[in-house]
């Protein structure tokens, strides 16, 4: 990768931060600002049980560890996503910067991003909604170099919950992307 | 498995009163409130016929399960009180021939339906000919009446045609019980649900199942037209819209998109299919005509639009679309022009649905938590709100527009245990919810229209 295509990309970024932050505020959903904060909560859950859903949950997006599984070694396969929502949080471009160079690094390997909703809406919009997750963290990933060509995306809609509950901290698990090796 | 339907339904109508007005009416548009008193007595079968139907049925009451059948749909209308068969006085062949409307009188009913079964060889092939009579017990005289000769499997098909005779006759509106239900059967772990095709007469019986598991299937729907059905398979991990002929279990996908297609419905005509295409995060409203094959978009926006459904003239589609920020409901002409919002209440509102009559709209509205099945009309007044629930969604009509058949989900408990699913029923007028019986867990039920001869 050459120093134009980075600073390229490096200015991407940044705009689409800015994007993400803007939108962010207009619908006011709350948006982890350091990545520090998820250790943070990890700590708080083992100190205080009381506290243990806030410490899973920002706003209403899902913050936790359980479910998570590795892509590779040391990089997370999925990211979390407010009720209705397919912004990227701070955590999760943290996560696809992840996989992004990981991606960079073994470039034989192909993906399928899938996208999933949680069951507190309708099939057929679900499914719509699962897409438009699986893209936004295709999108970053493309941000990151990786090329359009190795990444498929998949959507699930409500399909294939992680969570069987029903309750809001199940349906902060299942909103998700997962990035999947496909070869 | 071809579910070999019908073949010869040969109409003789006979006896028809000459009386076209009968006494005994009911107004379906006032829900369940004072059901009509009605006898079915059980049909009459000579000792010959009983022992050649029990052969080739393994049945030995044909007339008598014939009549269940008519009791069974009778009753779940809400609209009837069918009356206990320990109480009739008049045996079945006599009431029949002529009733002594004194003794149906006398344990208060107001009407009575009487019938014979009667083995036939016709070109050394065993039939059977069914032959049925609708009385006005407090008029004293029949008011309708028909016979018809088919297979001895259709004995079930019989009973249908019966009900929806006696339904048409004393409400004035055409009847829906010899239809059928395709629904999704479920079965397995919330996580890992397994998903078929099924499909299962209107009063659950006679399930079979059309796809055997292997990949995720979701939302069948009829064609009005014939017994094709549209759905969605994740065949080859490929979401993509799929036509069936459940006649000859051939399948075909529906058009070449570049993404995943969904939320297929028919036109009215059954000579086009409108579904979403999902693409680089975006869901458009698409239609491709099954005739020409051209395929053509109709919605223009970066916003999800889904859940498409066309008007009966098929003039215009409704569909549901989160532009205005949270999914709402729109309609548009069909050729996507003049698009136009309708759902203004407070919640989120999706799935929204044609009546057949053309003059209400059936939706799923989630507010505060919970999920509703409702009505409005095609301009978006005239909110009505017929059941409540922690999830319920995918209402389908009956095809006479009468009934709406949705599903239902359970919640879990904390361990998350207990889910499941299953398909209701619930009247326009808000009354008579019923769970519709079925085999598996199930849902996204579509209701077919009258299969006609």
């Amino acid at each position: 990768m050459n120093l134009s295509k980075i600073l390229k990309n490096a200015f991407l970024v940044v705009i689409f931060g800015l994007i993400v932050t803007a939108c962010a505020t207009k619908k006011s959903v709350k948006t982890t600002t350091e990545s520090s904060t998820t250790t943070k909560a990890a700590e708080t859950q083992k100190a205080d049980p009381i506290e243990k859903l806030d410490a899973l949950m920002q706003g209403d997006v899902y913050i936790g560890t359980d479910t998570v599984g590795e892509l590779a070694s040391g990089v997370p396969d999925r990211v979390f996503f407010a009720t209705n929502e397919t912004i990227l949080t701070t955590a999760s471009r943290e996560t696809l910067r992840k996989q992004a160079a990981w991606l960079r690094q073994n470039s034989d390997v192909t993906v399928v991003v899938e996208g999933h909703a949680d069951e507190r809406g309708t099939r057929e919009y679900n499914l719509a909604l699962g897409e438009r997750r699986a893209n936004a963290a295709k999108d970053y990933l493309m941000t990151y170099g990786v090329s359009s060509d190795r990444i498929k995306v998949l959507s699930y809609g409500k399909e294939r919950p992680v969570d069987s509950g029903s309750n809001p901290l199940s349906w902060s698990k299942n909103r998700r992307s997962v990035t999947v090796k496909a070869n | 498995m071809r579910n070999k339907l019908l073949l010869l339904f040969v109409f003789c109508f006979i006896l028809k009163s000459n009386i076209s007005y009968s006494l005994v009416e009911i107004d379906i548009t006032r829900g369940n409130l004072d059901p009509l008193p009605i006898s079915v007595s059980p049909f009459f079968a000579d000792e010959i016929s009983k022992e050649k139907i029990k052969k080739n049925l393994d049945v030995d009451n044909l007339g008598l399960e014939i009549s269940k059948v008519i009791e069974n749909n009778l009753r779940k209308t809400g609209l009837f009180d069918t009356l206990d068969k320990e109480s009739f006085l008049q045996k079945p062949d006599i009431a029949h021939l002529k009733p002594r409307f004194e003794d149906w009188a006398l344990i208060k009913s107001q009407v009575l339906i009487t019938g014979k079964v009667t083995s036939k060889i016709i070109n050394e092939k065993d039939y059977i000919r069914i032959e049925f009579k609708l009385w006005d017990v407090l008029g004293a005289k029949m008011v309708d009446g028909f016979s018809l000769t088919t297979v001895p499997t259709n004995w079930r098909r019989v009973g249908h045609k019966i009900s929806d005779k006696v339904y048409e006759r004393l409400t004035g509106e055409s009847g829906y019980f010899d239809t059928r239900i395709i629904y999704v059967a479920e079965e397995g772990p919330k996580t890992q649900r397994v998903k078929k095709l099924a499909i299962m007469d209107q009063d659950g019986f006679n399930t079979k199942y059309l796809t055997l598991g292997n990949e995720l299937v979701l939302t069948p729907r009829f064609n009005p037209t014939n017994q094709m059905v549209t759905y969605l398979s994740y065949f080859r991990n490929m979401p993509r819209v799929y036509l069936l002929d459940i006649e000859t279990g051939k399948q075909e996908v529906v058009g070449d998109f570049p993404g995943m297609t969904f939320a297929p419905r028919f036109s009215p005509d059954g000579k086009k299919i409108i579904m979403s295409l999902a693409k680089d995060g975006n869901s458009e409203i698409w239609v491709r005509n099954l005739e020409t094959n051209i395929q053509e978009k109709l919605t223009d926006h970066p916003s999800i639009d889904t859940s498409p459904s066309y008007s009966p003239d098929g003039k215009f589609i409704t569909f549901n679309s989160d532009r205005s920020g949270y999914q709402q409901i729109y309609v548009m002409r069909s050729d996507g022009t003049k698009v136009k919002r309708i759902s203004f209440g407070k919640g989120i509102y999706g799935t929204p649905v044609w009546s057949p009559r053309g003059d209400l709209i059936a939706f799923t509205k989630l507010h505060k938590g919970k999920f509703f099945i409702g009505v409005m009309r095609t301009d978006g007044t005239g909110e009505r709100l017929l059941t409540e629930n922690f999830y319920q969604e995918a209402p389908s009509w009956s095809p006479n527009g009468r009934i709406i058949i949705f599903y239902r989900e359970t919640k879990t408990d904390e361990k998350g245990q207990g889910f499941s699913a299953k398909l209701w029923s619930i009247d326009l007028t808000g009354y008579n919810e019923r769970l519709v019986s079925t085999e598996t867990d199930a849902s996204d039920p579509s209701w077919s229209s009258l299969l006609g001869n």
